[in-house]
C-alpha cells in the first residue's frame, strides 16, 4: 500500500485517476483505519488530503458557511459562529463517535463512508447543503443527498473528490435540529436518526420546511412529503400528524440487531416530531 | 515498498523512526520506539486505551497511521509526570484506587489531561461525557471520575 499526501487537490485527483488498482482518500481515518484493519479494504494506495489547504477551511460565502470536507467534529465545535446559525448540523457532527474520534472523523468522510447511519447526513439534507466535488474534469456541484446511493454505494467516481459542504444563508426565523435514537446516552450508531430545518412566517407559521431521516432506507433520505405537511402550519396537532405519517411512509428500514422494521418505522416519526418542534423552537426564538 | 521515514516530536522529544504504510501511531509508539505505555485495546477506535494528544487534539493513536504523524508533536502517559514526581491526575487516581488491572489507565489518565488543559473547571457530566470514548471493565467509572474531579479541584488551587 502506497501512502500519498499531497497539497493541492489537483495533484490528488492525478494520483487517483493514475491508480491502477484500488484506491482510498483517506481524511480522518476513523472509518478508513477501521476497514484497513479488518481487511475489509486492500487498497494499492492511500490518499491523504488533510495537507490540501481548502479542504481543512471554514469560511463565510454567499451569505452562508463553506466547509471543507476534511474539517474535524472538534473543530466544528469550536467554531465562533457555525453552532449558533446551524445548531441541528453541529450536533448531528458532534455525535459521531467519541473525543477521540471527534479529534480526526470530518463531515467528508461521515458522507463518503457510504452509512445509511451517517449522524452528519441527514442534517446537511435538512440543512439544504450543497457538496463541492472536484474531478479530472472540474468541479461539481450536487445536492448532498444526491451523494449516497446505498450502503458504500456513492455517486462520486474513483477520481473525484469531496471538497466542501455550502451551507445556505439560513434566512431570519430558521433554524435546523437533529435527534437520533440509540439505546444508550453517547458512543453508538444510530437506529433512526432525523433533521429538520423551519423557516417561519412573521405570524410563526412555517414558510419553508426540510427533513432528513437516516438509518431508515438503504441510504439517507430527504423526505418532501414531510416537510410539506408542517408548511403554513405552527406545528399544530393535525400538521404533526400528518408530518408523521408522511415521515413514517418514505421509512423503508432494514430488521437488524439496532432495531426491528416496525420500531424503527414507529421511532422516526417519533424523532422527527421532536427534530421538528426543537427546530421550531429555536426559530421563534431568533 | 520501502518504509517511510517519520520525524516527529513525543514529549517534546524529536523523534525519528522507520514504518510501513499500514502501520499505526499506535504501532510506531509501542514497537517502533518503545514506548508501551500507550496501549492496545481493541484497534478499532472504539475502547480509547490507546488515547494521546496529536498536535493538541485528544485522538485514538490506533486509528492514525504512523506516517501520519511526520512533523508533529505527540503526548504520550509516558510525558505526564515529571520525573519522580506524579502529574495530579496519576496520584488522584492511586488515591482514589481509580484502577484495577490497569489497561485502561493511560489512556484515562491522557483522555483526562486533554479535557482539564481544556477545561479546568469541568462538571461531572462533562467528564463523563469526555470520557465516554474510554472504556474501562474493571471500576464502574465512578472512582474514575471522582478522582479526575478532585485532580481538577486540586490543580485550581495550585
Amino acid at each position: 500500500m502506497r501512502y500519498e499526501a499531497p497539497e493541492t487537490l489537483e495533484a490528488a485527483i492525478a494520483l487517483l485517476r493514475s491508480e491502477p488498482g484500488e484506491a482510498r482518500v483517506l481524511a480522518g481515518g476513523t472509518d478508513l483505519l477501521v476497514q484497513l484493519k479488518t481487511d475489509l479494504i486492500e487498497p494499492q494506495l492511500v490518499v491523504d488530503i488533510k495537507k490540501i489547504r481548502e479542504l481543512r477551511e471554514v469560511r463565510r460565502e454567499a451569505g452562508g458557511y463553506r466547509i471543507g470536507a476534511a474539517v474535524t467534529g472538534a473543530e466544528l465545535k469550536e467554531h465562533p459562529e457555525l453552532k449558533a446559525v446551524w445548531p441541528g448540523v453541529i450536533e448531528a457532527a458532534n455525535l459521531i463517535g467519541s473525543t477521540q474520534i471527534q479529534g480526526r472523523a470530518t463531515l467528508g468522510g461521515n458522507l463518503c463512508n457510504g452509512s445509511p447511519a451517517a449522524d452528519s447526513v441527514p442534517a446537511l439534507i435538512a440543512a439544504g447543503a450543497t457538496v463541492t466535488v472536484a474531478g479530472p474534469n472540474g468541479r461539481r456541484d450536487v445536492p448532498v443527498e444526491d451523494i449516497v446511493l446505498g450502503p458504500r454505494k456513492l455517486s462520486i467516481a474513483k477520481d473525484e473528490i469531496v471538497v466542501s459542504f455550502l451551507l445556505p444563508p439560513q434566512p431570519p426565523r430558521a433554524a435546523d435540529a437533529y435527534l437520533r435514537f440509540i439505546p444508550r446516552t453517547e458512543m453508538d450508531i444510530a437506529v433512526v436518526g432525523a433533521g429538520v430545518n423551519l423557516t417561519l412566517g412573521e405570524d410563526g407559521r412555517v414558510t419553508a420546511a426540510r427533513v432528513g431521516l437516516g438509518a431508515v432506507a438503504a441510504r439517507p433520505l430527504l423526505v418532501p412529503a414531510a416537510a410539506e405537511a408542517l408548511i403554513g402550519s405552527v406545528l399544530e396537532d393535525a400538521a404533526l400528524a400528518k408530518f408523521e405519517e408522511a415521515v413514517r411512509a418514505a421509512c423503508q428500514p432494514i430488521d437488524d440487531k439496532r432495531g426491528t422494521r416496525e420500531f424503527r418505522i414507529k421511532v422516526a416519526g417519533v424523532m422527527a416530531r421532536r427534530a421538528a418542534l426543537r427546530a421550531y423552537e429555536r426559530a421563534r426564538s431568533r | 515498498m520501502a518504509k517511510h521515514h517519520i520525524a516527529f516530536t513525543v514529549n517534546g522529544d524529536p523523534v525519528e523512526a522507520l514504518c510501513e504504510t499500514e502501520e499505526t501511531l499506535l504501532d510506531v509508539l509501542r514497537n517502533g520506539l518503545g514506548l508501551t505505555g500507550t496501549k492496545e485495546g481493541c484497534g478499532t477506535g472504539d475502547c480509547g486505551a490507546c488515547s494521546v494528544i496529536l498536535d493538541g487534539r485528544l485522538v485514538c493513536s490506533c486509528l492514525v497511521l504512523g506516517v501520519e504523524v511526520n512533523g508533529k508533536s505527540i503526548e504520550t502517559i509516558e510525558g505526564m509526570a515529571r520525573g519522580d514526581e506524579l502529574h495530579p491526575l496519576q496520584r488522584k487516581f492511586l488515591e482514589h484506587a481509580a484502577l484495577q488491572c490497569g489497561i485502561c489507565t493511560p489512556g484515562f489518565l491522557v483522555a483526562a489531561k486533554a479535557l482539564l488543559d481544556r477545561n479546568p473547571n469541568p462538571t461531572e457530566t462533562e467528564v463523563r461525557y469526555w470520557l465516554a470514548g474510554n472504556l474501562c471493565r474493571c471500576t464502574g467509572y465512578d472512582k474514575i471520575v471522582r478522582a479526575v474531579m478532585d485532580a481538577a479541584a486540586e490543580m485550581r488551587r495550585a
